[in-house]
């Protein structure tokens, strides 16, 4: 079902958290909120689950107006990120309480609690009590108590922030596979990048209380809309040089490297403020923009090396390459950055 | 707790065990006598009994002199336990709840005064409560002293419960109520069962509390119509005319054979009332 917020505010007592905000997620769409802590994605999420009140706008589902309706009356699964399974109930009285509270038949709850069961793989464990289960199964039962009555919106609160490494990477395939299985509209809130960028069809990356971008992850990452964005986008984190613009191209502050501006910058006027953001894989020995630097640390990471180049002015660029073994730390390198992929953000931020 | 871990052992144990045992020896040959002196006649200054009866438990089959029978007294005094504990359960569960949980109007106002009412002497209180129960006509009848003692009970009871509901994780109400249930339901089927240990222990509390209560019955219900065992006991050894010491034993033994057995069974759970209740 289509969720639509529209010009939603939030705020507790005096603090506003949120204004104005307008933000659709299509029928059947998978959407991440991104945003550091306290960037209202948690807010904006509990709003639509009905459990914070909002203090101006209207939130629709579908075309129906569930602004002022109680979290109970609004059809919507939430899962938390502690899980928030009723400890003294077995697995399968969780995923029936959604239904027993509807006050649907016995019989057609088990089948019902059953078949989700199935979907989500836990149908040996509907016995056992929460205390017994790992956290990916936890997590699971948490997919399928949302689940169970077929809510028009499925909400994920960093549902993935208490596993393990490797438990993470296993569950954000299977909660896509579940979603996309379902055809449920769902909403994720997370703070990691990787998540949104692989678990979702498009993400609103938030700061401050605002969405700066709204785009496909692939839209994102390649054309943030803001420095912010850009820096928030990637991992390892792309590297930003701060200078000033002179003649048509980039003087580096505190050095007398120069740098030509990417073709098809629009020329900003001389002696602007500028910021250029090189993520690690557009930097190496082949490109067309030389910046020479000094290796100031080598990270291993198994198939690939991390470089930390530092520049003449105290700046880092970080280079990603195939690991090769004749680079250390201290050799003076004049590797280059790719021209066409190199971003220009001016003083406010915002991309050029 | 089917299997202990041995401690291994830093000293040797039994110089403890004999030096409390020792320390203990008073108590334990006190609570014998108090038994054994219940079943058997001893000359007069001796410690050695030299019969065994059954006499000084006659009061169970029949009322001695113009006392009344023990059995109503009995029912009275389970009555009043059983009331008191029902009434402080009901009240502390709520309005514990309602402490941690719920925003309502003056709720500083009503913890601080729950907090100063539980500090309170509440012996200090009653003089103005006999003249209270006087002026409403509740006073010589149980449901005045019931009324009473669970009130005094209360604030302890509301922020006991506080307490434990204040370990009860937002996101399981939250949860609850993303999932249809209505904020009743929630309390009833989810947060309640959280805090079971918890009422487990303070019903225990309050029952044994009320159950071994004197002071209240003795001045706001001395009639014999609400007269409780205590009560009953401290007329028996005020009695000067015919003062019997075994007997005076015998109904003491009655009067604690259920704290005992309550104790057996629910130890356990008496130990939750100051141990956090995360475990069960």
């Amino acid at each position: 079902m289509r969720i639509l917020l529209d010009k939603f505010s939030k705020s507790f007592g005096t603090t506003k958290v949120i204004e104005d905000l307008t933000l659709e997620v299509a029928d059947g769409e998978m959407l991440a909120l991104l945003g550091p802590s306290g960037c209202g994605k948690s807010t904006t999420l509990f709003a639509i689950c009905g459990i914070h009140k909002v203090t101006g706008g209207r939130i629709l589902f579908g075309d129906r107006d569930v602004t002022d309706l109680p979290s109970q009356a609004r059809s919507v699964g939430v899962v938390f990120q502690s899980y928030a399974l009723y400890p003294h109930m077995t697995v399968a009285e969780n995923i029936a309480f959604p239904l027993q509270v509807k006050k649907v038949a016995p019989d057609q709850i088990k089948r019902e609690v059953d078949a989700i069961a199935a979907l989500v793989h836990i149908e040996n464990l509907l016995g056992r009590r929460p205390a017994e289960l790992s956290g990916g199964q936890q997590q699971r039962v948490a997919l399928a108590r949302a689940l169970v009555r077929k809510p028009d919106v499925l909400l994920l609160d960093e549902p993935l922030a208490n596993l393990d490494a490797k438990l993470r990477l296993e569950m954000r395939s299977e909660i896509r596979r579940i979603q996309l299985e379902t055809g449920i509209t769902a909403i994720l809130v997370t703070h990691d990048q990787v998540e949104a960028m692989s678990m979702c069809d498009r993400i609103a990356i938030m700061n401050a209380g605002e969405i700066v971008q709204l785009a496909t992850p692939t839209e994102m990452y390649h054309n943030p809309r803001t420095a912010f964005v850009a820096g928030f986008l990637g991992n390892p984190p792309i590297a930003f040089l701060r200078g000033t613009a002179r003649d048509g191209g980039f003087a580096l502050d505190n050095s007398d490297i120069r740098l030509p501006l990417p073709v098809g910058t629009l020329s900003p006027a001389d002696g602007s403020k500028l910021t250029l953001g090189i993520r690690p894989e557009d930097f190496g020995p082949l490109g067309d923009i030389a910046i020479p630097g000094k290796v100031s640390f080598v990270e291993t990471q198994g198939r690939e090396n991390l470089y930390d180049v530092r520049l003449a002015d105290g700046s880092v660029l970080r280079s990603i390459q195939p690991v090769r073994g004749d680079i250390a730390v201290g050799n003076e390198v004049a590797w280059s950055a790719s021209g066409a992929k190199v971003m220009v953000f001016g003083e406010n931020g915002a991309r050029i | 707790m089917a299997t202990q871990t041995q401690v291994s052992a830093n000293f040797k144990s039994w110089p403890v065990i004999l030096a409390l045992a020792i320390v203990s020896l008073p108590l334990i040959v006190m609570y014998l006598y108090f038994f054994i002196d219940t079943i058997t006649d001893s000359a007069p200054g001796s410690l050695i009994p030299n019969a065994i009866t059954f006499r000084h438990w006659d009061f169970l089959w029949q009322a001695r002199g113009n006392r009344p029978s023990i059995w109503p007294v009995a029912l009275n005094t389970l009555v009043f336990a059983t009331t008191v504990t029902i009434i402080v359960l009901l009240v502390s569960s709520t309005a514990g709840y309602v402490l941690s949980r719920l925003n309502v109007p003056g709720r500083g106002f009503f913890l601080a005064g729950v907090m100063v009412l539980h500090a309170f002497p509440s012996v200090t209180l009653i003089v103005a409560i006999f003249l209270v129960l006087q002026m409403v006509g509740l006073y010589n009848s149980l449901y005045g002293v019931i009324l009473v003692k669970a009130a005094l009970e209360m604030p302890l009871g509301i922020w006991l419960m506080k307490g434990f509901y204040d370990t009860v994780p937002w996101e399981i109400e939250m949860a609850g109520i993303a999932d249809g249930a209505s904020r009743f339901t929630v309390f009833r089927r989810l947060v309640l069962p959280q805090v079971r240990p918890a009422l487990m222990a303070l019903g225990l509390f309050a029952f044994l509390s009320s159950w071994s209560e004197y002071i209240l019955p003795q001045v706001l219900a001395p009639g014999a119509k609400a007269q409780v065992l205590s009560v009953y006991l401290a007329s028996l050894i005020a009695d000067d005319n015919n003062f019997d010491l075994s007997l005076f034993k015998a109904v003491g033994v009655f009067y604690i054979i259920p704290v005992l057995i309550l104790f057996l069974f629910f130890q356990k759970h008496l130990m939750n009332i100051y141990g956090g209740g995360s475990k069960g």
